[in-house]
């Protein structure tokens, strides 16, 4: 594939960091399985653990409150069922690997800007005390909007609340302290920091939940979760566990970069509305939508100018199903269909913009020219 | 592609220990790790993304490697649904199963020789109100096909026999478990992660529903593995691992695409090697057993000598200590147990379910051999071992005795 391509699609899964691939490759060239008692089982045991102290250090916990996983959605799965907790309660703008990992999670809704509701979940913790548990996203993978961390944690400890956080799309790109500071389990999925795919975390802390597993068998991670370690995964992703925290002083770059792409595709389309603006959000992240113009062929149009974006989330693209994140926030149908999210990253330059807005003032003038012609005729 | 002659990793890295322990986890064939860096880097795409060619690219060689993992079990690509590995395919065709048919079925037949996993897993199933038949072994570890006949009842919803046992290599009859379980329309799941690409295996001919397939223990990346699930006769499953909906809602999960392209790529290579593999492991494994046999009395062969897979020899030393043994062996990667059971200092109960008493199960080495054993390394290795027995025997009075001819259990131990 050519290089000249223009990847803007980093909410879906980011660039491998080469350091991470060159730490993948060395230890796929080595043999051990960490629970073997020999000399080379022993060695893959001690990276496997410097890749948790690697990941612990990041997030500013203990080495044993790292359980690895494979990739963010066990680690939801694991949170959302392992607590024993029967009152669930989700935010309606989570990701599917919340919304359907427990068949009876209650949904909390959203406003307008995407944000939840507190006074709805205060009213729902207070009537069943210490049992619930309650899982709401740090920022949304498709809008970016970032959720209200500190004031979710203080209801769920008013009301005995067990509180997890799917945090996957914020490393590099928001600081995680507050959510470390607050949530009993916290999901992390390796992909989205540039490390590999197939590895993710659940932070969690043996004090303040005890969790049953999601997957059984032997005693690995604490057996917490059994089967034979991602070793290769796993070290890859200590190592951009590493280096992620360096992301962030770019973050202001990539947020003036996100900002002049939305003043420039508002020129050119006046109409277009953008998800969660007045909303905290993520710097990188935009998800627009212009009424009538269907997201499908939007992004295919930006596909056949070489730029990558995609509509609403990776999981839920390829399916005609309007986004459920735009959705709950009170959009149409129409609209939520037309909506696509852009989303930049540590690769992203100027020129990536300037090549995405031409693109985009191209295939709006065609597009848009047509809906307006199809608009006049009915 | 340079075709390279496969180099024993592990040798080439630490210098002087001889790895032995491919039952445990095999070294990435490097033809393997070739095929997957791309996708580490250039070819980063999520295979979800269907709407950007990285997307389409990342899709196209996850579709390929689904081709190459049927293909080496007679199967159809759209019976293979991609997980984290064998215990998380494991746990969802039980689970997933289990709870699917719960309310017409209730009962589980499998074998006390089976993995943790799906012996864990199946405890967890009894707690939760199912029934489960936990078949023993005969002393050649194999299950009695009549047994699991008379075990059998109209309740009866899946039977769990795996292909290969990890620690002792018996090979299960599976062929004959198929078609008694098809007759008694009974769903047959097998744990295959130390079968697939050692013993030739057809699903539709050994009426196989359900199968676990492992990356890491065929040469393939670690944290990848498959369930195969048929597709006619349907099984149903329940998800284990819910969200996004991919492998047709089976499993959700971005699917990691190197990880996906190296297993596909370890199942095309194993399935072209196998023939020619098995008669140069035969070889080898002969030649350690001949080796140990001739220069060391008192030593058995666990596990049956005819069906059994050539890469795998367990061995009993008799009067001989195992830790000392282990200790007295570092430079050789072997295990004593199956990996996940090696940090305790319990019996395996694999092999106390072949009727062996403790003492010579604790002193079990399980010698692993495979696509880059060669064989200096098992000449070397088998010296080692006869030159450790033969040293721990000498000071060991049980053997002196034994020598002498007094028989060990008769002797009544003071107290002190």
């Amino acid at each position: 594939m050519s290089r000249t391509a223009t990847y803007l699609d980093y909410n879906a899964t980011a660039p491998v960091r080469r350091e991470a691939a060159e730490a993948v490759g060395e230890v796929l060239a080595l043999c051990g399985n960490p629970s073997s008692v020999h000399g080379a089982g022993r060695a893959a045991n001690a990276r496997l653990e410097t890749a948790r102290e690697q990941v612990a250090s990041f997030v500013g916990r203990s080495p044993s409150d790292v359980i690895f996983t494979s990739g963010g959605t066990e680690a939801n799965g694991l949170a959302l069922n392992g607590t024993g907790r029967r009152r669930v309660f989700v935010s309606a703008v989570e990701h599917p690997s919340v919304l359907k990992a427990n068949g009876d999670a209650e949904r909390i809704p959203v406003n307008e800007e995407g944000v939840i509701d507190l006074e709805w979940l205060e009213r729902a913790l207070k009537a069943c005390p210490n049992e619930g548990l309650v899982s709401v996203m740090a920022a949304n993978n498709e809008t970016g909007v970032c959720q209200p961390i500190d004031e979710v944690s203080e209801i769920c400890r008013r009301y005995g609340a067990v509180f997890h956080c799917d945090a996957v799309q914020i490393p590099g790109k928001a600081p995680l302290d507050s959510v470390m500071d607050h949530a009993h389990m916290v999901s992390l999925s390796a992909h989205k920091i540039g490390g590999p795919q197939g590895v993710g975390a659940l932070i969690v802390s043996e004090e303040d939940v005890s969790l049953t597993p999601l997957l059984r068998g032997g005693g690995q991670e604490r057996s917490k979760r059994a089967g034979t370690e991602n070793l290769p995964g796993i070290v890859g992703f200590g190592k951009a566990a590493g280096l992620v925290r360096g992301d962030l002083s770019d973050a202001a770059r990539i947020q003036r970069l996100r900002d002049d792409l939305e003043a420039r595709i508002a020129e050119v389309a006046p109409t277009v509305v953008f998800a969660g603006k007045n909303a905290k959000r993520l710097g990188n992240t935009s998800c627009f939508a212009v009424s009538g113009l269907d997201a499908e062929t939007l992004v295919m149009a930006f596909d056949l100018e070489g730029i990558m974006i995609s509509a609403g989330s990776a999981c839920s693209s390829g399916k005609v199903k309007a986004s459920h994140v735009l959705m709950a926030q009170g959009w149409n149908n129409d609209l939520a269909g037309s909506a696509v999210r852009v989303s930049l990253g540590r690769t992203t330059t100027e020129a990536d913009v300037d090549a995405f807005l031409a693109a985009w003032t191209a295939i709006f003038g065609r597009l848009g020219q047509v809906e307006k012609i199809e608009g006049a005729a009915a | 592609m340079t075709e390279q002659s496969p180099q024993p990793i592990i040798k080439k890295k630490t210098g002087k220990s001889v790895y032995l322990d491919y039952q445990a986890t095999t070294p990435t064939d490097p033809r393997v790790v070739e095929a997957m860096m791309p996708y580490f880097t250039e070819k980063f795409g999520n295979p979800h993304s269907r709407n950007h060619p990285y997307g389409w690219e990342a899709e196209e060689a996850v579709e390929k490697a689904r081709r190459q993992i049927a293909h080496i079990i007679g199967a159809d690509s759209k019976e293979i649904v991609f997980t984290s590995g064998a215990t998380e395919s494991n746990n969802l065709a039980l689970k997933g199963v289990a709870n699917f048919y719960k309310d017409r079925k209730n009962h589980i037949i499998t074998v006390v020789t089976e993995h943790k996993c799906v012996l864990d897993t199946c405890r967890h199933l009894e707690q939760e109100g199912f029934e489960v038949t936990y078949l023993p072994v005969q002393t050649n570890g194999l299950i009695d096909l009549k047994q699991l006949e008379e075990a059998m009842t109209d309740k009866t919803l899946l039977v769990s026999v795996m292909a290969v046992n990890n620690e002792i290599g018996v090979i299960q009859p599976l062929k004959e478990i198929g078609a008694l379980c098809r007759e008694r329309k009974v769903f047959f799941h097998t744990d295959c992660a130390q079968a697939v690409g050692k013993i030739p295996l057809d699903v539709n001919e050994m009426n196989i529903d359900l199968m676990s397939i492992s990356g890491h223990k065929l040469y393939g990346p670690m944290g990848i593995g498959a369930l195969y699930v048929r597709r006619r006769p349907r099984v149903r499953l329940q998800a284990l691992i819910n969200g996004g909906g991919q492998e047709r809602g089976m499993r959700s999960g971005t699917l990691p695409t190197p990880l996906c392209v190296g297993l596909g790529e370890a199942c095309e290579i194993s399935e072209k090697e196998m023939a020619a593999e098995t008669e140069r492991l035969k070889m080898l494994s002969d030649r350690m057993y001949g080796r140990i046999m001739e220069a060391l009395p008192e030593v058995f062969l666990n596990g049956d000598k005819e069906h059994r897979i050539p890469g795998n020899l367990n061995l009993s030393f008799a009067y001989v200590e195992g830790e000392g043994l282990m200790m007295g062996i570092n430079d050789l990667s072997v295990s004593s147990g199956s990996a996940c059971t090696s940090a305790s200092l319990e019996p395996s109960y694999v092999l106390r379910a072949l009727g062996l008493e403790d003492e010579l199960a604790h002193t079990s080495l399980r010698l692993g051999f495979g696509r880059f054993s060669t064989e200096e390394e098992v000449d070397y290795a088998a010296e080692r071992i006869i030159q450790e027995v033969q040293r721990l025997r000498d000071m060991s009075p049980l053997w002196e005795m034994a020598q002498e001819g007094i028989d060990i259990k008769s002797i009544e131990w003071a107290e002190h």
